[in-house]
């Protein structure tokens, strides 16, 4: 998102995943025009550092669906962030959630899908 | 409880065992939600059928232990994002009509409470205001917010040169919004006043008051001296 122009403030209760950031960039993340800070997604100063008041989109993708439902919600409700996102990996979960309105983006399902397709494929083209 | 409720526990901690074995003493069909197999199978020897395994955020492992049949959900996990979501779902998807959550970090609680999640118990903020208690020197003492009603409780100590001590309770002009509601006294224990009771140095008396007032009621209980000044 930072290649196609976008600011990119990243919130990472690790401060070792800051070099993760950098891995196929010439120049440092903040000096490609990234931000970086280190906390949780549960602590508001931490999203108040990290710039969450003027940003136009929040997405929520710890490795945690609970954390993430959460968070998107804080990032909605407290901070009215136009557009939200979550990760959420347990189907059902993302499932009710998007239907309560909070937006949700399933790996599991987009893998099952992508994963059934191989298979259908591989399968159609070894019977011809 | 009266008995005879059914009532999901998720987390089979301290908390959740000891209120488990509780809940089932006084009648009431309980179970508890464990993901920690050692956990689990450590707790099953004594609860047996009241607990199963699993994770309580998953909706179908709550749909398991009969969800839309529980009259209430304690989610008491050792993880607040758990115990969040698992009361949300619990109330938003399933209309259980009571949930209970424990907070682990007091942090948290504002996020429980943009949730919409209450009432919330937080062991942390109970261990503070039992310091607050034991320390008499905050003079006055905060017992219970009551934000839905808008009304809170504290617990003030009659100093010796307290203006109304000697004053009968029928006689106090007691500032609008508030209410004398109980006095402890040293060798009596505590009992409901009536408008013949006199106040004596050294009671500590219990209010309940409309919130704002704790200045006003504070300066009322307080000593003559500080009146003058």
């Amino acid at each position: 998102m930072l290649r196609e122009g976008h600011e990119v403030s990243c919130l990472d209760e690790d401060s070792e995943s800051h070099a993760r950031l950098e891995v196929n960039l010439d120049r440092s993340w903040e000096d490609s025009g990234g931000q970086f800070t280190v906390g949780t997604g549960l602590e508001e100063e931490a999203l108040t550092s990290a710039g969450i008041e003027r940003a136009d989109a929040f997405i929520a993708s710890t490795d945690g669906d609970n954390t993430n439902i959460v968070i998107a919600q804080i990032a909605k409700r407290k901070f009215n962030v136009p557009t939200v996102v979550a990760r959420i990996l347990d189907p059902l979960r993302a499932e009710w959630y998007e239907k309560q309105g909070v937006s949700t983006v399933c790996p599991t399902r987009v893998a099952i899908e992508m994963l059934e397709k191989e298979v259908l494929e591989a399968a159609g083209s070894g019977s011809s | 409880m009266g008995g005879g409720k059914y009532i999901i526990i998720a987390g089979a901690g301290k908390v959740g065992w000891n209120l488990a074995r509780e809940l089932l003493d006084k009648g009431n069909e309980v179970t508890v939600i464990e993901d920690n197999r050692n956990r689990y199978t450590t707790v099953e020897q004594e609860l047996e059928h009241n607990i199963q395994f699993g994770d309580a955020s998953e909706l179908w492992v709550l749909e398991r232990a009969g969800i839309s049949r529980a009259d209430m959900v304690i989610a008491v996990t050792g993880d607040d994002e758990d115990n969040m979501l698992i009361c949300q779902v619990a109330k938003e998807k399933y209309l259980v009509d009571r949930i209970i959550a424990r907070v682990n970090n007091p942090r948290n609680r504002p996020h429980f409470e943009l949730l919409g999640i209450k009432p919330y118990v937080s062991a942390t903020d109970l261990i503070l205001r039992l310091l607050e208690h034991e320390v008499p020197e905050y003079g006055l003492v905060h017992l219970l917010d009551l934000p839905e009603e808008r009304l809170e409780i504290i617990e003030m100590l009659l100093a010796e040169d307290s203006r109304v001590a000697g004053e009968r309770v029928g006689d106090l002009s007691m500032p609008e919004g508030s209410l004398l509601i109980s006095i402890l006294r040293e060798g009596q224990g505590g009992f409901v006043p009536t408008p013949d009771t006199v106040l004596e140095a050294g009671d500590e008396v219990l209010a309940v008051l409309d919130p704002g007032l704790e200045e006003e009621l504070k300066v009322f209980f307080g000593s003559d001296g500080a009146a003058a000044g």
